[in-house]
């Protein structure tokens, strides 16, 4: 008995195995295992995270020497938290789809009767967990080392503005990652790919946050920076998802 | 509309900063053109060299093919006067290149 | 090539269209109300940047059109497009900064949000030569580079957006007069200026085609007559081949 998939090919049962007929998971389930399997990995090797949260404080000593200053609040405090999230981040986009490349993983998926975007959605779902985790350990040691203000009552809307721009990170992210990982300069090719295309996501995650982090009266993001974000988080994950299949072709 | 708080130089000053930009643009173009006139000799180069190469081995295909057959049989056909002359050294030197090769 | 009368017809009218367009800019157009001489600027910068950008988009489409067909080349127009809009970007981008230089004392200022897109855009579009220098399947590198173009130019007017948006309503000091009120006699020399260069690009474009054409017909000529033996292997490279 055979069952045609969506993308042309059978799946046929020899006589010697006769299990009852299965279909391949749909997208998303096997985004899902996908993911399952990147977070389970990274729990035992515990190789990507630590190292980013290590880089983020790291960062904001080193700010502290490089600005001389104590505190900081505002704008500036908000520039220094979102681009040491940003290049933090790049060091997991680095690493994102090496294990893949060295080790068969892309030509194991290219074999499986499943829709290619599954990768997309897994690996960007990987990197938004990272992204939230480190922040989880980021944030407060931000709010300890060179915060002013008190970061308790600025929580919700720093959270949500993270949150925003951790999803254009994890879009973009991955992406730029598919296209590095095949390229010979590949630990280059990431940021400078990146950044530039990470401008609009970081525009209105800093302002955002710099309205969260203001001094005086403590108020969520304008709404605009918000907008701004979660547009551009939707406009590029649409884009993404058109092109994706083209780098995982042989 | 017009711009906003830019006020207007006099004209001798600002007569050198309008020619900077036309002159940057001009100058972009001129190496750019200067670059592609570089790559077009080099192509030109070797598409002569193809030539010359291709005549070469014409000729030397020639020169061993009927090189095999009766050197007295062929070579009033083929060959100019100015080599009819040298024929009874082609024999040996045919033989030397090939060796060579 | 059969692009003879084509092309000298197109490096006649870009001739043409650029002796008009100076003439224009430097006897016609009347000196503006606030810059005064320094605005002249203005007629080569906004041509510069716009015929670029469109180039950017272009070279997406291009690229869209070498992704569904497979066929190289689209690929090689994409990539010549895309390359000589980094050229006339680069050059736009000089042109804002000396124009920068004489209206406010900066060589560069923030607050213009459209020189800070246009650098954005720069950036990014500077990342394609290098990325397809870093992949040596030529198949890969054309697929992975018509992806990029396709992103890059859909990122093109988000970044405008974007940037404006952070910008703004304050106190904007803008370089490009507003759209569609420049007053009649600085509008017909602009959009001569404006025709002049999109001519240029596509007169410079035709050319690189052809010249890259060539080699690779030669290259290809040459392993026909000569056997593969004959043709130097290609190394990396980041054009297509």
């Amino acid at each position: 008995m055979t069952a045609v998939q969506p993308q042309g090919r059978t799946q046929s049962q020899s006589p010697m195995h006769r299990t009852p007929a299965l279909s391949p998971p749909g997208t998303f389930r096997t985004a899902l295992i996908l993911l399952g399997k990147d977070l389970r990995l990274e729990l035992r090797t515990l190789e990507t995270v630590p190292a980013m949260v290590l880089f983020c404080i790291t960062t904001f000593v080193i700010f502290h020497f490089a600005l001389n200053r104590a505190t900081i609040s505002g704008q500036l405090a908000a520039g220094i938290l979102t681009a040491t999230l940003l290049f933090a981040s790049m060091l997991a986009i680095n690493r994102l789809f090496v294990a893949e490349r060295e080790q068969g993983g892309f030509d194991g998926f290219l074999l499986a009767p499943v829709d290619r975007t599954a990768l997309l959605l897994a690996k960007a779902g990987a990197l938004l967990v990272f992204l939230v985790v480190l922040e989880v350990f980021a944030v407060p040691a931000f709010a300890l080392l060179l915060l002013g203000p008190p970061l308790g009552p600025r929580l919700p809307g720093l959270v949500t503005v993270l949150l925003l721009g951790d999803l254009a990170l994890a879009i973009i992210g991955t992406f730029v990652s598919a296209i590095a990982v095949q390229t010979r300069a590949r630990d280059l090719i990431g940021p400078i790919l990146g950044l530039p295309l990470l401008v609009p996501a970081l525009i209105g995650t800093a302002r955002g946050v710099g309205s969260a982090l203001a001094t005086h009266p403590v108020q969520f993001p304008a709404g605009r920076w918000l907008a701004i974000t979660a547009l551009y988080d939707l406009v590029f994950a649409l884009l993404a998802y058109a092109v994706f299949d083209f780098l995982l072709e042989d | 509309m017009t711009l906003l708080a830019a006020p207007a130089l006099p004209l001798h000053t600002a007569g050198k900063y309008v020619a900077g930009a036309y002159i940057v643009f001009v100058v972009m173009l001129v190496v750019y053109l200067g670059i592609m006139t570089l790559r077009t000799r080099r192509t030109r180069r070797e598409l002569s060299e193809l030539r010359r190469e291709v005549l070469e081995r014409q000729a030397q295909a020639e020169l061993d093919g009927p090189g095999l057959a009766p050197r007295s049989a062929e070579q009033p056909a083929r060959v100019d006067p100015g080599r009819a002359a040298a024929s009874p050294e082609r024999g040996s030197a045919s033989s030397e290149r090939e060796a060579a090769v | 090539m059969s692009h003879g009368p084509t092309v000298r017809g197109l490096i006649l009218a870009t001739i043409v269209s650029t002796t008009a367009a100076l003439a224009l800019i430097f006897f016609y157009a009347p000196l503006d109300a606030n810059q005064g001489f320094v605005q002249k600027i203005f007629y080569i910068h906004v041509p510069l940047a716009i015929v670029s950008l469109c180039g950017f988009v272009a070279g997406g489409l291009l690229a869209i059109g070498h992704l569904r067909t497979g066929e190289r080349k689209w690929d090689l127009r994409s990539y010549v497009v895309i390359h000589l809009s980094l050229i006339f970007g680069i050059t736009a981008l000089l042109a804002g900064s000396i124009w920068a230089k004489a209206s406010w004392g900066h060589w560069w200022v923030w607050d213009d949000p459209t020189l800070v897109s246009f650098l954005i855009v720069l950036l990014l579009f500077a990342t394609y030569q290098p990325l397809r220098f870093s992949i040596e399947d030529p198949e890969r590198q054309a697929r992975y580079a018509s992806v990029f173009a396709i992103v890059a130019a859909a990122f093109v007017p988000l970044n405008f957006i974007a940037v404006r948006l952070s910008q703004g309503f304050v106190h904007p000091r803008v370089l490009t007069l507003g759209g569609g009120n420049l007053p009649g006699p600085m509008r017909l020399t602009f959009l001569i200026a404006l025709l002049a260069v999109a001519l240029l690009f596509v007169t410079l474009c035709l050319f690189e085609l052809q010249a890259k054409r060539t080699r690779i017909g030669l290259r290809r000529l040459r392993r026909e007559l000569l056997g593969e033996d004959a043709v130097r292997p290609l190394g990396r490279s980041a054009a297509p081949s």
